[in-house]
């Protein structure tokens, strides 16, 4: 009998928790694949890998990847990550979460850890909408899509994520999608390499709840739909980047800037006091 | 400003200067109570402070601020009080004591990631320097009404371990005690002190550091593929390892196996929250302290805690005068509450009189332990000063009629 041969990616993943909870045609499990490519690429060593999550599908991340990993409240990915990279900053933080996560109950903490340039990456899976409660309106959802509680349409206008995230200080901004897996793998060794607060947005398909209230499809359409309408544009102003129903979406490498972390300000200080 | 091209510090885990001696300020001392708390937290090996600024507890946090830096450890003001205790679990597992320290107001934020503190026990100490409440309350004056937010305020069942000092002195003493009770039995661990305590100036004394006890974290000696992040020792307290170790852990706040890993059964439910709960009630005669004073004959026992406990022994001593036999009984650590030594006493005794800056919060607890025995009665301040002796004295002398 043949012996299936061991998936390249087997050994950072908890076989033992499979099949996962993601549903077909979801975003997230790619951006996992991308995750755990690139960080092979980075040549760190998986026992200084943690990965936080908070709650949701994306959420789950944690759950999946065999290094140490810890599932949070709702929100507080990023306040965790905090403790645990500067408690111990020989370790690689990563946040693996979800947009409503992250930007709403979470949205506090963001602007904060981006502003003090505390040395995590953010990985941020943005489907639009809350997937796993069943496909409420998220401070992403845009302006006109439906949801289960923006039956009308949703008349918040939404957040734009990567101009948030240069104005609050951090120093990598990229934004690509499941359709752009090269590219997003290359973006994430790049921010996993990176000093200092990085963030990538990753436009992602929701198959079962919000492409079902918007009629966009399967996963495989919005695969078609992201490449028919994204627009690599490296360095585009954040300014220019929203997202909106049916446009145009702009991915693409934002930002990348060198500037001092957290604990670089704090021994920096103390070394000038000592003087 | 010069800014280094690298971290200035290492790992605190893989440098263990928190077992430097240096860092224990050993003689006598002048010290606010929120001074000896945070001197408390250094000598105990706390490393990591993450705070948010509330009066009366702000010292706290200034003080770590001030001390940390120097001694290799890390003082950060989150955004908010969630940020703050999320941010001290995340301490906690790269291997390092952590800390916050906060007001009422504060707590009521804590206790979301306090709950998950409690689920992936995880070791940590959160004060309450309690002020007038609810809400916004007496900001700069005192009361003792957190007590049973401390117990119930996070959701779900579970046990936990809070410890009321009187004194400056005692702030610095339960402080360690408070650290060694969490990373013993693997929770996050309240300070209930209050305002008063907290800005009382008096001598504190520092020991040696050889003399100051301090319990290190329950290091597994597995290697990793054998370990079980969640399998309880016979105590039921599982052991530890920190994240980078090589272990590759999952934590979560779900309902999770011995792997760590959720669990959504009944079963598992059962077995975790049991196992939970019974880690502290089933140790409670560790974890326990109280101090008692003339109980050997006496009619009515006192029972008192925290800054209330300095305002009973004038009314015990007048009390006394008139012929009255009071005993005392303050509790050092409120929960888990002494129900079997009181429930002992409690069938030699005529009353039970109990002084609290509440409406009645521990009085009720007193009433459980003590069943039909004996009558238990409060004697009540809503907050913002002390009792005054008189008052505790007329209800010890209403007691024995």
């Amino acid at each position: 009998m043949n012996q299936m041969p061991e998936h390249p990616l087997e050994r950072c993943l908890r076989m033992d928790r499979m099949p996962h909870i993601w549903c077909s045609g979801c975003g997230i499990g790619t951006a996992v694949a991308c995750f755990l490519k690139a960080l092979d690429e980075t040549g760190i060593d998986p026992d200084k890998v943690v990965v936080v999550s908070g709650i949701g599908c994306t959420g789950r991340v944690a759950g999946y990847v065999k290094f140490d990993s810890f599932h949070t409240t709702h929100g507080r990915a990023i306040p965790f990550a905090t403790g645990v990279k500067l408690a111990n900053p020989d370790l690689t933080v990563i946040v693996f979460s979800g947009d409503g996560d992250l930007f709403a109950i979470g949205g506090n903490h963001f602007i904060h850890a981006a502003r003090r340039n505390v040395d995590i990456k953010v990985f941020c899976i943005n489907n639009f909408i809350y997937g796993m409660t069943g496909g409420q309106a998220a401070p992403t959802t845009p302006l006109g899509a439906r949801t289960s509680t923006s039956p009308y349409g949703c008349f918040e206008p939404p957040f734009n994520l990567p101009y948030l995230a240069e104005s609050c200080g951090a120093v990598y901004v990229a934004r690509w999608t499941p359709l752009h897996i090269r590219r997003l793998t290359h973006a994430m060794a790049e921010a996993i390499s990176k000093r200092g607060f990085s963030f990538i947005e990753i436009v992602s398909p929701c198959p079962t709840v919000y492409s079902r209230y918007n009629r966009l499809g399967d996963g495989l359409a919005m695969i078609k739909y992201y490449r028919e309408n994204s627009r690599i544009e490296n360095w585009a102003n954040t300014k220019d980047v929203p997202l909106s129903m049916n446009k145009e979406i702009v991915v693409g490498k934002f930002v990348d800037i060198d500037k001092p972390t957290f604990l670089d300000y704090q021994g920096a200080q103390i070394e000038q006091n000592k003087e | 400003m010069e800014v280094r091209s690298r971290g200035i510090r290492k790992s605190i885990v893989s440098e263990p200067h928190y077992k430097d001696n240096t860092s224990i300020l050993t003689g006598e001392h002048f010290w606010q109570g929120d001074i000896a708390i945070a001197e408390g937290a250094i000598a105990a090996g706390s490393r990591f402070f993450a705070g948010y600024p509330i009066t009366p507890a702000s010292e706290i946090a200034e003080r770590m601020s001030l001390r940390l830096p120097p001694i290799g450890g890390v003082y950060i003001q989150m955004e908010d009080e969630l940020a703050s205790m999320a941010a001290i679990l995340g301490g906690s597992w790269s291997g390092v004591k952590s800390m916050t320290a906060t007001s009422g107001p504060g707590v009521s934020l804590m206790l979301e990631n306090f709950g998950l503190g409690i689920m992936t026990e995880t070791p940590c100490v959160i004060v309450n320097v309690q002020r007038g409440s609810p809400s916004t309350g007496l900001p700069t004056f005192f009361g003792q009404a957190d007590m049973m937010q401390a117990r119930w305020g996070t959701h779900g069942d579970y046990e936990v371990i809070a410890l009321a000092p009187d004194s400056p002195q005692e702030c610095f003493d339960l402080t360690i005690k408070a650290f060694n009770l969490s990373e013993k039995y693997r929770l996050p661990v309240f300070i209930l002190a209050d305002g008063l305590v907290g800005h009382m100036t008096e001598k504190v004394v520092v020991p040696e550091a050889e003399e100051i006890e301090v319990f290190d974290r329950r290091k597994t000696q597995k290697p990793p593929g054998q370990y079980l992040p969640y399998e309880a020792e016979d105590d039921l307290v599982p052991q530890m390892a920190n994240f980078g170790e090589g272990y590759r852990l999952h934590t979560t706040g779900l309902t999770h196996d011995e792997r760590g890993y959720p669990d959504m059964t009944i079963e598992a439910q059962d077995k975790l929250i049991r196992r939970l709960v019974n880690k502290i009630r089933h140790n409670a005669d560790d974890i326990i302290m109280v101090e008692e004073k003339d109980l050997e004959g006496a009619e009515v026992v006192v029972v008192s805690y925290g800054v209330t406990s300095r305002v009973v022994p004038p009314a015990v001593e007048r009390a006394k005068g008139e012929g009255i036999k009071v005993g005392q009984f303050r509790l050092l650590t409120v929960w888990p509450f002494p129900d079997k030594r009181i429930a002992q006493i409690a069938e030699k005794v005529k009353a039970w009189v109990v002084p609290e800056i509440n409406l009645g919060q521990i009085v009720r607890e007193v009433e459980r332990a003590v069943g039909r025995v004996s009558k238990v009665i409060p004697v009540s301040h809503a907050g913002g000063d002390v009792h005054d002796p008189d008052d505790i004295y007329t209800v010890i002398k209403e007691a024995i009629q």
